[in-house]
Parts: C-alpha cells; structure tokens; sequence
C-alpha cells in the first residue's frame, strides 16, 4: 500500500500522452455537452431580441442579422397580456411544487422507517418493488389509467355514482374542477412515492447498527430511537433531496399536467403552470411569438437558479453539517 | 431431508443473530396492522394496471352495458386481435420504440462513464473545468423553446430518429453517480497496474474499469431504457405528421383518438375491416398493456439494481 503511494507520487503529474487519451475519451461527452446544453442557454439571447427566422438561413443569421434586440419588452409582454392568467400560472406552479416537495419528503421516509422496522423484511421488499412499479410509467400510461376511472360515460367513478344513485360526473369538464388539484396531488404521489422510499430505505440500511443497540440496551423505544438516531443520519440526504427540488421549483412535471388532464381547456384553471403555458403558447399558436416564450423558459431557469442558491446558503448558515454547496 | 434441516437450522441461527429484531420490533399487533397496511398501498400501485388489462380484455358489448369494470359481463381477446391485423402499424411503434431504446440506451451508458471516469482521475488538467461544466446545468438551462429552436433550426433534429435520442442520451446527475462509483470501485492501484503493462487510458477504462463496474452501467442502463421507452416527450416537439414512420408506441397512444380512425381507415388493412366494427375502448386498452408489458416483464429480473444503494452513495458524496 505505502510502496504504491510512493509510486504513485513519483508518476505525477500526469504526463501529456496521458492527458490526451483522457481527453479523447471525454471528448463526446463534451460535444453533447456544448450541442444540448450550452447552445440552448445561448440561444437565451432570443428572449432580448424581436426573433425572426430567415428562411433559407440559418439559426444564427437569424438570430443576430435578421432579428433586432428588444431590450426587456418579451418580459414585459409575457406579464401584460394578461394579469389573471400570468398570476394564475406562478400561484400554480409554486403551489403544486410546495405541496409535492413537503409530501414527497413527509411521506416516503415514514414509509421507509415503518417499513424498515417490519418484521417479514421479505413481504417488506416486496412491497417495496410494487410500490417502485408506477414510477417506471409514462404519464401517457397514467393518463389512461386515470381514464379508466374517471371517463365520463365508461369510467369506473361514474358507474360506481349511478349505482349509489348519485348523478355522474363529468370529470374533465369544468364541473369537476374544485376535484382536480386533489386529484393532480393524489397522482404525483401515486407515481413517486416508490423512488423515495427506495432512496430513504437504502439511506437508513447504511445507518451503523450499532447506533440502535445501544440505544436498545439504553432503553430507548421505538419513537426515541427514530427521533434521535434514524432522523438525525438520514438528515443530509433528506436536505439534498430537498434543495435539489427547490431548484426546479419554478418548473413542473409536465406530464402530469398535460397528458392526465387531457389538456382539456375546462380544466385550465386547475393545471396551469408555467411550463403549460409556454408549451401551449409555442404549439397552439399558428405564429407563436418566439420572443416571450423564451423570455419565459429564461425566467424559470434564473429564479430556480436563485432559490436553490438561497437554500444552501440557508441550509449552511443554520446546519453547516448538511450544507452541499 | 438433512437439507432441510440444514436450513432450518441456518435460519434460527440467523434469527438469533439479529437478536435485534426480537427486542427491537414493533408490538405484535402494531406490526400487523403496518404490514396489512403496506400490502394495501402495493396492491393500490399494481391496481390501475390490472384494470386497465381487464378493461383490455372485455368486449364493447360489456363496456357498454356496465361501463370499464372489474368484473366485465363478456371477456374476449378481439382487441388484441384487431392490434394483430394492425400488426404493420403497431409494429412499427413497437419497432421505433425499441431502435431508440436500446441505441440511446447504449450511447448515454458510453457518454455517461466516458466522463465518470475522466472525472475520477484526480490529476486530469481539466478535471475542475469539466465539474463546473457538467454542474452548471443542474442549475440552469434554457428551456423549452431555446432548446427547441436550436434542436430544429441549428441542429436540424426535426423529424429524425437523433430527435428522439441525444436529446435525452447524457445527465449530469448520473455521471456524478457514475465518478463515485469509479472513485471506490476502481482505485488509482489497478489503473497503474495497466499504466505498467503499457495500456493506454482509453485501453485501461474499456478493459478493466468498464468490466469492474456492471452493477453502476447496469443500474443507470436500466434507469434510461425506461426513460428512452417512455418517452413522449421528445416526439412531440420534434416530430410532426410528416414523420409518422417515426412515431414511437408513447406517441400512438398519446394521440390514439385520432390514430385508431386512421388505423382503421388505413386502405391496406381497410379489407381486414370491412363490415366489422372496431373495438374502440378495448383496442385503446390493449395498446396500454403492450407498451407497459416489457416494463412489467423486465422489472422482476432488474429490480435488485433500482433498490441497491448505489444512487445515495452518489448523493452523501
């Protein structure tokens, strides 16, 4: 072991050839980087101009020859067309976001401690691998299976109503609007509670077992042992999982609002987030307005940037342990 | 018979062994009502999909008469019959969705430990320049009608098979679990150990770190052919209706109001349907349960990599 570090001190700095073959190998992964991600916040720029595709031009000929800058006015077209639907679209999203980040931490490490602590560990895992099974699916798939439940004519909910004899509803017309944020709720839950219960119950699995003999020798039970030991070990994992969702605060799981919903414009006022609104107005439109949109897509992107950076400025100033930036 | 006991006893032996389950468990009927409880939440999740075969499998007749049911009055395969007279169709969703499946599958498993690697030898010149590249977009991206202009105008990704796939082939967040696996898995001792034999670097990771690492490509392998075969997403924006050879299965069903008319009036299969009615309900059911089939089929064998602890290490890291 001593013999290979002093080797290994002797053979640095990496010589030149070595340098190169390190980055013959990075090098694709490079190439993606600059085309898929670099390029796009480039292309950033649209939001400050009035965007014009040239035909028969390229991306960049449009861009800067044939497009004049605009300043800030995409950002203040996407605020003033109109105010109901702008306020709509951020108390949506941020709404949403908030309930789906405080459940998505509550519920799957009470899951995953209940579950550690059963006694048939294989009825237990098995569990657990049927719990994972909805986060493998598309929302296209989820979005027939809430079909099956909830069609008008055909679905389940309706036939169980009429035979109760309750009149049916029409569950994507905007009589059942005050249901569907419940609804959206119920359905991210459904799909994601699996993953963090995979996450948090591999996380207490690595905690030392001999925290929690002693604890038991010491007398505690049950409720102080997660108090004190579960909680406390899994604490940095749980704030990661927490600050790493804050970042995409401002985005939303399209998915889920598009394909479950059946983009049914009676339900808009339940599903309206700001990724809706800018994929609609991109694809609804017959001349969507370029400018704004990015404007838009700009405008998550900074203010998700600047949320993640307060929480782990936060998250440092009050437990320096956990912090990650 | 001596097996039998040999077990049995090994068993007991391993009870006594965590004597921490016996003093440490919840009371007996607290444990019950905890396991029932689980149970219930795992049958909820499986469900839908048994419904949705159900559903599959009744006959309009009986959708009619009792609507989507548990319990259908009339069970019949005609559904999947009608999905085999439109198997030219059908398959090549099917075909689609699995050409990008398994190509994007392989390219983002090369993109992703290419740079794992290169990230985990400590004394690489760029190694700082390419973690602040590869976190930066963690942060900050450029959302969706940047990306999608520069896919379509710049890139000229619109209506092609690389639509479907670069988009989604690196991540950022999977390279870092990628690095951490490289940084214990493979230490600076086995890359000398090649160093001495006069092997390159590229030789040295597709050699010796590549194969000490399977349990990492086969987990992140995993975790992107189901992204890759669920994807929608991807053909929405970048395939229009000039490019229907292309759809993927996602995308059939995604517009399948539409594309079961379409299938149907299709002139070649327009002999295969005359004078029989389209089993509408069921057919669209039948399309659910073959695109969730090969997720179903290959959970049970793959699980083990989704629930080994791979993705937290690389997150306490």
């Amino acid at each position: 072991m001593k013999k290979s570090k002093a080797k290994y001190k002797k053979t640095k700095p990496v010589s030149i050839r070595e340098s190169v073959e390190m980055f013959i190998l990075s090098l694709p992964t490079l190439i993606w980087y600059v085309l898929f991600c670099y390029l796009p916040m480039f292309g950033l720029l649209i939001a400050f101009k009035r965007y014009r595709p040239a035909a028969g031009r390229g991306f960049l000929y449009s861009l800067f020859v044939n497009s004049e800058w605009a300043g800030l006015d995409n950002f203040r077209f996407l605020f003033a067309n109109n105010k109901a639907t702008t306020i709509r679209m951020f108390v949506n999203t941020i709404g949403y976001n908030i309930v789906f980040i405080l459940l998505s931490i509550l519920l799957p490490v009470t899951f995953a401690i209940i579950l550690s602590n059963i006694k048939s560990q294989k009825l237990a895992k098995v569990c657990q691998s049927a719990m994972f099974i909805p986060y493998f699916l598309s929302w296209v798939v989820v979005g027939y299976f809430v079909y099956a439940f909830l069609s008008t004519d055909n679905g389940l909910i309706n036939h169980m109503l009429v035979q109760m004899g309750r009149s049916p509803v029409k569950w994507y017309q905007a009589e059942a609007l005050p249901a569907w944020p419940f609804i959206l709720v119920l359905l991210y839950i459904w799909k994601n509670v699996g993953y963090g219960m995979v996450i948090y119950l591999a996380a207490i699995k690595g905690i030392d077992q001999t925290l929690y003999e002693s604890a038991v020798i010491d007398g505690a039970g049950k409720w102080q042992q997660v108090k004190y030991i579960t909680l406390p070990q899994i604490k940095r994992i749980i704030v990661i999982m927490f600050i790493l969702s804050l970042g995409r605060i401002f985005n939303s799981d399209f998915g889920l609002f598009y394909q479950t919903t059946r983009n049914s414009s009676s339900l808009t006022p339940a599903f309206l987030t700001i990724d809706v609104y800018l994929f609609n107005a991109l694809f609804s439109s017959t001349r969507p307005v370029y400018g704004y949109i990015s404007a838009g897509g700009l405008l998550q992107s900074v203010l998700g940037c600047l949320t993640i950076l307060v929480a782990a400025w936060i998250v440092k100033k009050v437990d320096p342990e956990s912090a990650i930036l | 018979m001596q097996d039998r006991n040999m077990r049995k006893k090994r068993r007991e032996e391993d009870y006594i062994a965590s004597g921490m389950i016996r003093f440490n468990s919840y009371r007996k009927g607290h444990d019950i009502a905890f396991t029932l409880m689980f149970i219930l939440f795992a049958f909820l999740c499986l469900l839908p999909l048994i419904f949705v075969f159900i559903i599959s499998l009744s006959s309009d007749a009986s959708i009619r008469a009792v609507g989507y049911s548990f319990f259908p009055v009339e069970w019949t395969g005609t559904a999947y019959q009608y999905l085999w007279r439109l198997r030219q169709t059908v398959g090549r969703a099917v075909f689609n969705s699995l050409f990008v499946t398994i190509v994007g599958t392989v390219l983002s498993v090369f993109l992703i430990s290419t740079m794992g690697y290169v990230l985990s030898r400590k004394h690489f010149v760029l190694r700082r320049f390419y973690t602040v590249l590869i976190f930066i977009p963690m942060l900050f991206s450029g959302g969706l009608l940047s990306t999608y202009v520069v896919n379509t105008q710049m890139l000229g990704l619109k209506n092609t098979y690389l639509a479907l796939i670069l988009p989604l082939a690196c991540s950022s967040f999977y390279i870092i679990v990628m690095r951490s696996f490289f940084d214990v898995m493979v230490p600076q001792e086995v890359i000398e150990s090649g160093q001495i034999d006069g092997a390159s670097h590229i030789r040295i990771f597709f050699s010796l770190a590549l194969p000490l690492s399977k349990p990492a490509l086969a987990t992140i392998g995993l975790f992107q052919s189901f992204a890759y075969w669920n994807d929608w997403y991807q053909a929405r924006l970048y395939l229009d209706s000039g490019a229907k050879s292309l759809f993927p299965l996602q995308y059939i069903l995604m517009n399948i109001e539409n594309n079961i008319k379409l299938l149907a009036t299709n002139d070649s299969f327009a002999s295969a349907f005359s004078g029989i009615s389209i089993p509408g309900e069921s057919i669209r059911m039948a399309i659910v349960v073959i695109t969730v089939l090969p997720i179903m089929l290959a959970y049970p064998f793959f699980q083990r990599y989704f629930t080994s602890g791979l993705i937290v290490g690389a997150i306490k890291g």
